[in-house]
């Protein structure tokens, strides 16, 4: 009568494997379908002239009927494309967020970043030298017919050529560059659900907005960089020098090209971030037990991969809220057997995601309370023994008083926690090779500057190098908290429809579990942010294309655990007298009852 | 069908209406205008009080630019003529009145668009004679018996009868406020359309603080969004919207994390009232034109809805979201509208509707009406509140139930049902004097009914 489970592991892999795969192929079709256009009207902008529109439109037209319009243009599918199947080798829900310079300066150089930023440079290259052959005139050859000294005609660089594909693979550098700084491999989910096409046309206008300025910054800094390196013996122009470079139409060409490269980018970004977050609506429960893999309650149990993981616990959040049907079938009992295995499963999970979050709040509150209370200790004690003592660091036997066992569980227990792995949470994903593994995986273990609870010793011996700011060791604590938000969300809304809806009285078992966790984690996130800058608010930059949800994440966490607590406590009101809990918890929750929170 | 000529006559001038079934309620607040100190004068017309200094060109452009933007740029270059280039001039003179002609151009098709954003929100305000009003804006809080009280003088009070201290919220940027509510499932935030901003104050209840400091609210801010005339929470506490007159996009915001997001629709040249559905599946929308929409909250589509005459006046959802109750401005007729097969409905009132208010029971029904020109009422019959019992079953339909009235010379502008009043339906009325009354109404709603009825049944089988 248990449920056959689930012997399922490369099958299971595989299909989300080609769930992934399909999205990221539609959207990546999508950005190829919408290249036509975005090209023509980049020829005809960069081709314009207000002197002569007339011939301007016909060369352009003329031009976009030729032999190497059609090959620039099969070359710029090739890299969208390539662009699109990095974004879902390198996409993460869960974002990576550098607790300081140094930290950040270690994924810069992570060695896969550095492939990352190869590519990127290579189809700069490519995309800028179909911008060479689509501006035409001067740009259009990499050597020029010169006369030498001795009047014999020979082939010098045509550095205008050159310069252009060198801005190319800058803007590419710095794209990939930008994208680690500004987490731009980070896709979140919006709170506010709407169709694929309305999602993509809002944000158009910002994604064009974005690549015009993000193109003129990088232009800007080419431009010096190229000033100060840009020699070339062979060249018939020279252009580093200072009115070499302050041609306004060759700006204008590097402008709009940088422009035309970062807009396919950033427009295969947003459709790949569009496609992979959109709603899916999992079964409850099937009545084929070679389907129970592919049903919400196992799915969200499922560790990996997280994407997954995300669209079910988004898809619970959804259902308790809209779904009265499914809801029902959340509450029903198995058959034969009666119980409720729906509701045990994803309570069960639920529970567990948000216990996982209250202990790394308590360990790591912990932690900076130790730290304070190590450092007035260690004054205090080094008279007494000061031979053993080495200066003002505290000496590891003090430092043993902070709960490892604690960080054991956080650490080592969850290896997905953002704790653990602030780089490249979808390294076990079937796309990841072997060999990228295999380089990453030490690295995540034992450096230290990639973990954002570190010990206390290591951080004061070098104090600069490791400097950190305490906002973003809070936004790395909440890196991964959307899904704690859905969970609230989804036990929430569960608990308030069972008033009315669950007939076998399958919820009020776990009541008094749900209804403690909460508190439990209410008052975690009460300590966590009192601490200082916790609660600062981070500045918002509109006008990129990384996604700064993150940020705010710990915000949003704690207004909807506040909201998930009252909803249940308006719904049963005076009845919650009778569940079982701790007196601190039920002073807790007296606060609540009374709108005191 | 439905008529005041189907009410009892109102009652003679000097008397007051007190509730329904003659009881009172002691809590009732005076704001008299004396005792508030307006702004004596706006902070653009301060120029006047300074002596004129001449400032170079560029700090004078960069000061149009700050103010007035790129028509107070293209301004401040045009009437500097002797200082600029002649071409300079000439050509941002002639940007200028191109941009003029298609301001004036887009006014004359949507001419709300040409006010100024006072008298935009005296105009699109629920509340009626919005700019001379003591109380601006009124809320109840939805689950305790707190309400806060938005002022002429852009403060907002909040009053607690468990609690002895009041506080007072300022803001620099709370001015000219539209509307106030309370977020739902939640003891302490407050949003607060403003003229420019939306502010989200959060006042802690068990705090003794009389004057929270403005680091308690949050500012949500988006280009063009402005002034906002119309908020709404989601009666789940999680999204609020807010809608501008002038912003044809309606923002739906994430308040935690301070983001927003636009939901555009071309058509209407702005959004101006909006009332999301107790049940939260809908949000009601009206636009400047004679066009509102429905929009259903679980993927953010919308339904059109034109109206032959006016604008959508005002709007208000039954209790279990499956009616919409709607005014046209210029008419005198309440329309109502259903999501399911059962029929429409409508009903003639006899004056022009200023806002509507469903009491959370589905009982009772309060219409602001602005002035009445009935047989037995004379045309210059000041504003007055009638209330209309509602029945749902067998038809929907509203019956004549009476009208409240203030003091002699007062007139009801703003005007709220308590979210949870436990016998029966509890009217609070901001009069034009400046007092706030309450106003029960004693009944049994149908529900309670059944429930008492079943009870009797019961006792008698025991």
């Amino acid at each position: 009568e248990t449920r056959t489970t689930f012997n399922r592991g490369p099958q299971r892999s595989f299909e989300c494997m080609w769930r992934d795969m399909g999205n990221a192929v539609a959207s990546i079709a999508w950005a190829v379908l919408l290249l036509p256009p975005i090209t023509a009207v980049f020829v005809i902008i960069s081709r314009f002239s207000l002197l002569h529109p007339i011939q301007a439109v016909s060369e352009c037209l003329s031009f976009l009927t030729s032999a190497s319009a059609i090959f620039s243009f099969i070359l710029l599918c090739g890299v969208i494309i390539m662009v699109g199947f990095l974004n879902l080798e390198y996409y993460t829900v869960i974002p990576t967020i550098a607790c300081s310079k140094i930290a950040l300066l270690g994924q810069l150089l992570h060695p896969r970043q550095f492939v990352n930023s190869l590519g990127h440079c290579i189809m700069g290259i490519i995309v800028a030298w179909c911008c060479a052959i689509t501006v035409g005139g001067r740009y259009e050859t990499i050597a020029d017919p010169c006369a030498q000294g001795d009047g014999s005609p020979q082939m010098c660089l045509n550095e205008y050529h050159l310069i252009l594909l060198l801005a190319g693979a800058f803007v590419g550098f710095s794209h990939s560059l930008l994208g680690v700084i500004y987490n731009m491999n980070y896709v979140s989910f919006h709170t506010v659900q709407q169709y694929k096409y309305l999602r993509f046309k809002g944000s158009l206008s910002l994604v064009l907005k974005c690549s015009a300025t993000q193109a003129l910054y990088s232009v800007r800094n080419y431009i010096v960089v190229y000033f100060f390196l840009g020699k070339w013996s062979l060249s018939v122009h020279p252009l580093d020098s200072i009115a070499g470079l302050l041609d306004l139409s060759l700006l204008y060409h590097l402008w709009i090209s940088a422009s035309f490269l970062l807009f396919t980018w950033h427009l295969t970004l947003l459709l790949f971030r569009v496609f992979v977050t959109e709603v899916y609506s999992f079964p409850v429960q099937s009545s084929f037990t070679e389907d129970a893999h592919q049903c919400l309650p196992t799915v969200l149990t499922d560790k990996q991969p997280m994407i997954l993981k995300f669209l079910a616990l988004l898809d619970l959040a959804l259902l308790s809220q809209h779904s009265p049907s499914r809801r029902s079938e959340v509450f029903s009992l198995s058959q034969p057997g009666g119980h409720p295995h729906n509701w045990n499963a994803i309570s069960k999970e639920c529970l567990s995601l948000l216990a996982d979050l209250t202990q790394r709040l308590i360990a790591y509150h912990d932690t900076v309370a130790t730290n304070g209370r190590a450092k007035s200790l260690s004054t205090g004690s080094e008279r007494k023994t000061s031979s053993e003592s080495s200066g003002m660091f505290p000496r590891p036997t003090l430092l043993m008083k902070t709960p490892a066992s604690v960080f054991a569980r956080s650490i080592v227990g969850c290896p997905q926690s953002p704790l653990t792995a602030p780089f490249t949470p979808d390294l076990d994903s079937p796309f990841a090779s072997p060999a990228l593994r295999r380089l990453t995986a030490p690295m995540d273990q034992c450096s230290p500057w990639f973990g954002t609870v570190q010990s206390p010793h290591i951080m004061r011996r070098v104090p600069k190098l490791w400097s950190t700011s305490t906002g973003e060791k809070s936004q790395a604590l909440f890196a991964d908290s959307q899904a704690h938000i859905w969970a609230l969300e989804g036990l929430s809304y569960l608990v308030q429809s069972s008033f009315s809806e669950d007939q076998f009285g399958v919820v009020q078992t776990a009541l008094p579990s749900i209804l403690s966790c909460m508190l439990g984690l209410q008052e975690a996130v009460d300590r966590h942010f009192k601490l200082p800058h916790a609660s600062s608010k981070p500045v918002r930059s509109a006008s990129s294309m990384g996604d700064s949800t993150h940020k705010t994440l710990r915000f949003a966490l704690r207004a909807t655990l506040k909201t998930s607590i009252y909803r249940i406590t308006t719904t049963f009101g005076n009845h919650l007298n009778a569940v079982k809990m701790s007196a601190e918890h039920r002073k807790r929750l007296q606060q609540f009852l009374e709108y005191k929170e | 069908m439905c008529s005041l000529a189907l009410f009892p006559p109102p009652l003679p001038s000097g008397q007051t209406t007190l509730c329904e079934s003659n009881n009172e309620l002691p809590l009732s607040l005076f704001f008299p205008r004396e005792s508030l100190k307006l702004h004596c004068r706006t902070e653009s017309s301060s120029k006047a009080a300074f002596l004129d200094h001449s400032e170079t060109l560029w700090m004078r452009s960069a000061a149009a630019w700050r103010d007035g933007g790129f028509t107070g740029l293209l301004d401040e270059i045009t009437n500097s003529n002797t200082e600029v280039p002649k071409w300079l001039s000439v050509s941002s003179g002639c940007t200028l009145a191109l941009l003029r002609w298609f301001s004036s151009f887009h006014g004359s098709l949507f001419p709300h668009l040409t006010m100024s954003s006072e008298d935009m929100l005296a105009e699109f305000s629920q509340v009626l004679n919005w700019s001379d009003c003591v109380v601006r804006a009124f809320a109840w809080h939805p689950h305790t018996d707190k309400f806060a009280v938005a002022l002429l003088d852009d403060s907002i009070k909040i009053y607690n009868p468990k609690s002895a201290t009041t506080p007072t919220l300022k803001h620099r940027l709370q001015r000219s406020v539209a509307a106030v509510q309370w977020k739902p499932l939640c003891a302490t935030a407050l949003a607060v359309a403003c003229q420019n901003c939306l502010l989200v104050w959060h006042v802690d209840p068990c705090s003794l603080s009389t004057r929270p400091s403005s680091g308690c609210a949050q500012v949500l801010s988006h280009p063009g969004h402005s002034p906002i005339t119309s908020i709404a929470w989601s009666p789940s506490g999680s999204l609020l919207v807010s809608a501008s007159p002038m912003d044809t996009a309606m923002m739906v915001w994430d308040v935690a994390s301070e983001s927003g997001v636009p939901l555009q629709r071309v058509g209407g040249g702005g959004v101006t009232f909006l009332s999301w559905s107790p049940d939260g599946s809908h949000v009601l929308a009206s636009t400047p034109s004679a066009l509102f929409r429905v929009w259903e909250t679980r993927m953010w589509t919308c339904e059109r809805w034109p109206c032959v005459k006016g604008r959508c006046q005002s709007g208000c959802w039954s209790p279990d979201g499956s009616r919409l109750l709607f005014t046209v401005q210029g008419e005198t007729v309440i329309y109502a509208l259903t999501f399911t097969d059962t029929p429409g409905y409508l009903s003639h009132v006899g004056g022009e509707i200023q806002s509507l208010a469903w009491d959370p029971t589905g009982e009772r029904l309060a219409v602001l009406l602005k002035g009445l020109s009935h047989i037995f009422l004379s045309a210059d019959r000041p504003a007055i509140i009638a209330v209309f019992k509602t029945r749902t079953n067998p038809i929907f339909e509203l019956l004549p139930c009476g009208f409240v009235q203030g003091e002699p010379g007062t007139e009801p502008r703003l005007m709220q049902f308590h979210p949870n009043f436990q016998h029966g339906a509890l009217l609070t009325v901001c009069w034009s004097s400046g007092r706030i009354t309450h106003m029960p109404f004693y009944f049994l709603s149908a529900g309670a009914q059944r429930s008492l009825a079943l009870k009797a049944r019961n006792l008698r089988f025991l």
